[in-house]
């Protein structure tokens, strides 16, 4: 394709990202290298329904001036990314120097916010995705042998997970799984135990929001391979058949490798989705047993009454966009090395 | 709920075009915000009275108010010319200048207004207050009275009292509290000022937890949790009213604003709504005052608003906070408003109030603190940590943030 034309194709969708993703990710990168200007505070009389007392409070005039000086605030370099509610290097420092034993470090590790939630979000990325691929996988297979009348409602109701909101399919799992709720009081009959809650534990709490994952996000890895299910080659399969292979090795030898790219666009797309994971911990109000990195940036815009943490949640959106690049850095090359046009060929 | 608001204000603006004179306001765009309650519904009702003629009221009352106040207010011209606020609010508000003193306006146009209405800071009104709210107790008296224990004044005679509960086998849960995400930080801050901790060091924005007063104060706090449902972690006011009216607590420190609701006559049975008596909180350790904070709330007018419209605003909310209001609804809340009768749902906050309860602290850098001690002590609670690195994890958290706001 000559330059030019390449060029006109492209130029809308360019500027678009230019836009809308190369831009807002610059503005955080600056942003999450400034924290707000000293302020000046000032001791006046408070006087409120319940009396009078003296209180601190911050001196506009003086903190105006900073800012219409400096509007983006104190530079602090990467000093929001090495503090206690980031990546910590002086408390990980200090913890390697004081504890005696692994154990006792990654206590301490873990005890800081940061380690805490990518600890959460990186098992759930681990987890949740292979589950989902070979899961979904399977339910392909399935359906693909339903009689021609069946797959259509058996489709539809696959994908039903996918088609409710995160948040309400978070939210009514929520009641199922109290303890007065179906799935709740079914658990603690068969297990016989009155006191079984999956919302106490920090454990089983992880474990209902992997299972929630893995059911909400089948169906994605699903219709992808169903999809990919109807391109596979008949004579391919005929001559394997012929070959004596059987059902299973069909599917070993002609079906899983054909449908192997599949496989690896779904592992990107779930990477990159379940890395970001957010609204079941909200949905099953779960954040005293599992914060994620999203969760994070949430909670410096959310808590208080509306004192925001603008730099700190940018520190925190940088990294989960490295987070993200790192872990979808072998699935990336791996794809490219399988496209590299060969030698020889221009 | 926005859309209904406002057609209902237009509603009432088109019916009232007569009336508006009553209101004094000749021209002008009266626009509320705030959290949304009864409480707060009944006075934007009040005031959006005052549409009609030159003047348009509109009121939108939203639950996450709090999330958007400082975006609405920072606008010029500000989204809302009034923003409904409390303490806390009103602390956030004023960190940016959002709102403006109203001395002026309280000269010329406030007539019939209770001194303690005032919320001044160094001399200029920032806020007048219309109602108070507190968490206080709430306790079943039937199930006190099958356990043979007295309406508890303490928390070691809650403590005694849950366990008699217990032990009888008349609840397996008998207390609850709102233990999850925002309300746990607000939970210890009521605990460690009935202790009679001091959150910083003095004059200076230093954290100053970690102390013993902290510890017993966490100490406390987890051995409620033990006669708490197991999932205590994740319970907001919603879950713990819920639990109450379904009869599965016997105590609780909930809200005022929680009591009329609770004895509404719906949700749940007579027996329950005619056995459930509210007194103050109570208090901890041997300490005077109850363990608990006090709320004002109240209306602010907008910085970035013309003068025109902060006088009408402050006319319509005038109009807003009337007697006439304050005793057609006198169920809502516990109103500041002279001539307004006493509640009986309220006399929990009355109580709290008169023992010495402390106001929620107006310090700017006091939401970071709130903040951290909500995050921080989950771990104790959930008995993976000790109190003591629990409170270090508190003030090392405090401190980050604060300094990243600029207040270390």
């Amino acid at each position: 394709m000559p330059h030019y034309t390449f060029l006109k194709f492209i130029w809308p969708s360019a500027l678009a990202m230019l836009v809308f993703i190369a831009l807002p990710i610059m503005s955080t990168s600056v942003q999450s290298l400034f924290i707000e200007h000293e302020k000046i505070l000032e001791t006046v009389e408070n006087c409120t329904p319940f009396g009078c007392k003296e209180i601190t409070k911050v001196d506009l005039e003086a903190t105006e001036a900073q800012k219409a000086e400096n509007p983006l605030g104190k530079f602090n370099g990467f000093g929001t990314y090495t503090n206690r509610n980031h990546l910590a290097f002086s408390e990980l420092k200090q913890a390697w120097r004081e504890s005696n034993g692994l154990n006792e470090f990654l206590a301490e590790v873990f005890n800081l916010p940061f380690y805490k939630a990518l600890s959460f979000t990186l098992s759930y990325t681990f987890i949740v995705t292979p589950f989902v691929i070979i899961i979904g996988f399977f339910i392909a297979l399935a359906v693909n042998r339903l009689p021609s009348f069946l797959k259509g409602p058996t489709i539809f109701v696959c994908l039903l997970p996918m088609i409710i909101t995160p948040l309400i399919g978070s939210l009514v799992l929520f009641w199922m799984i109290d303890a007065e709720g179906i799935i709740g009081s079914f658990l603690q009959s068969i297990f016989n135990d009155p006191n079984l809650s999956l919302k106490a534990s920090p454990t089983l709490t992880w474990i209902m929001l992997f299972v929630y994952g893995i059911w909400h996000h089948t169906p994605f890895a699903f219709i992808v391979f169903y999809a990919g299910l109807q391109t596979v080659p008949r004579d391919t399969l005929e001559s394997a058949m012929i070959d004596g292979a059987n059902r299973w090795g069909q599917t070993r030898h002609v079906i899983i490798p054909h449908l192997m790219p599949l496989a690896v666009f779904i592992s990107l797309i779930q990477i990159m989705d379940n890395f970001r994971v957010f609204e079941p911990i909200i949905g099953f109000n779960a954040q005293a047993s599992a914060t994620s990195l999203s969760w994070l940036i949430y909670n410096d815009f959310r808590s208080g009454d509306g004192d925001m943490l603008f730099g700190s949640a940018a520190a925190t959106s940088m990294l989960t966009i490295i987070g993200v690049s790192i872990l979808m850095t072998p699935v990336i090359v791996r794809t490219w090395r399988a496209n590299r046009p060969s030698q020889g060929v221009s | 709920m926005f859309f209904r608001t406002i057609l209902t204000a237009g509603a009432i603006g088109l019916l009232s075009t007569a009336s508006h004179a009553g209101c004094g306001i000749d021209s002008g765009s009266v626009r509320i915000g705030g959290n949304d309650f009864p409480a707060y519904q009944a006075v934007a009702e009040a005031a959006s009275q005052c549409a009609g003629g030159g003047v348009t009221v509109s009121v939108d009352l939203n639950k996450d108010h709090k999330d958007r106040q400082v975006a609405s207010l920072t606008a010029n011209p500000a989204e809302f010319t009034s923003s409904l606020a409390n303490n806390s609010a009103l602390r956030v508000l004023m960190n940016d200048g959002l709102v403006q003193p109203l001395n002026n306006l309280v000269a010329k146009h406030a007539s019939g207004l209770q001194d303690m209405q005032f919320v001044t800071v160094d001399g200029k009104v920032m806020a007048i207050a219309y109602m108070a709210n507190a968490q206080h107790l709430f306790y079943r008296s039937d199930i006190l009275n099958a356990a043979g224990v007295a309406p508890p004044k303490t928390y070691e005679e809650v403590l005694a009292a849950a366990k008699a509960i217990k032990d009888k086998g008349l609840m397996e849960y008998p207390i609850a509290g709102t233990y999850g995400g925002w309300n746990l930080g607000l939970e210890f801050i009521n605990m460690y000022l009935g202790h009679g901790g001091e959150f910083f060091e003095s004059g200076s924005a230093e954290p100053a937890v970690n102390n013993a007063k902290g510890l017993a104060t966490l100490n406390m706090m987890k051995s409620l949790t033990e006669y708490m449902n197991p999932d205590f972690l994740t319970y907001d006011s919603n879950a713990v009213q819920a639990d109450w009216e379904a009869g599965k607590v016997a105590l609780t420190n909930l809200w005022g604003s929680r009591a009329g609701p609770v004895t509404d006559g719906e949700g749940s049975t007579s027996e329950i709504e005619s056995n459930t008596k509210f007194s103050s909180a109570p208090t901890v350790a041997g300490g005077s005052i109850p363990a608990t904070t006090l709320w004002w709330d109240g209306f602010t007018i907008a910085t970035n608003i013309s003068d025109e419209d902060a006088e009408a605003t402050f006319k319509a909310m005038m109009n807003g906070i009337t007697t006439e209001m304050a005793v057609a609804n006198a169920e809502k809340a516990n109103w500041l408003i002279k001539g307004a009768q006493a509640n009986p749902a309220g006399v929990g906050v009355l109580a709290s109030a008169s023992g010495g309860a402390l106001p929620y602290p107006m310090l700017p850098y006091f939401g970071a603190m709130h903040t951290a001690i909500g995050a921080e002590i989950i771990e104790f609670l959930q008995g993976n940590e000790s109190a003591e690195q629990a409170l270090e994890d508190v003030e090392a958290a405090y401190i980050a943030a604060a300094t990243e706001k600029g207040f270390l």
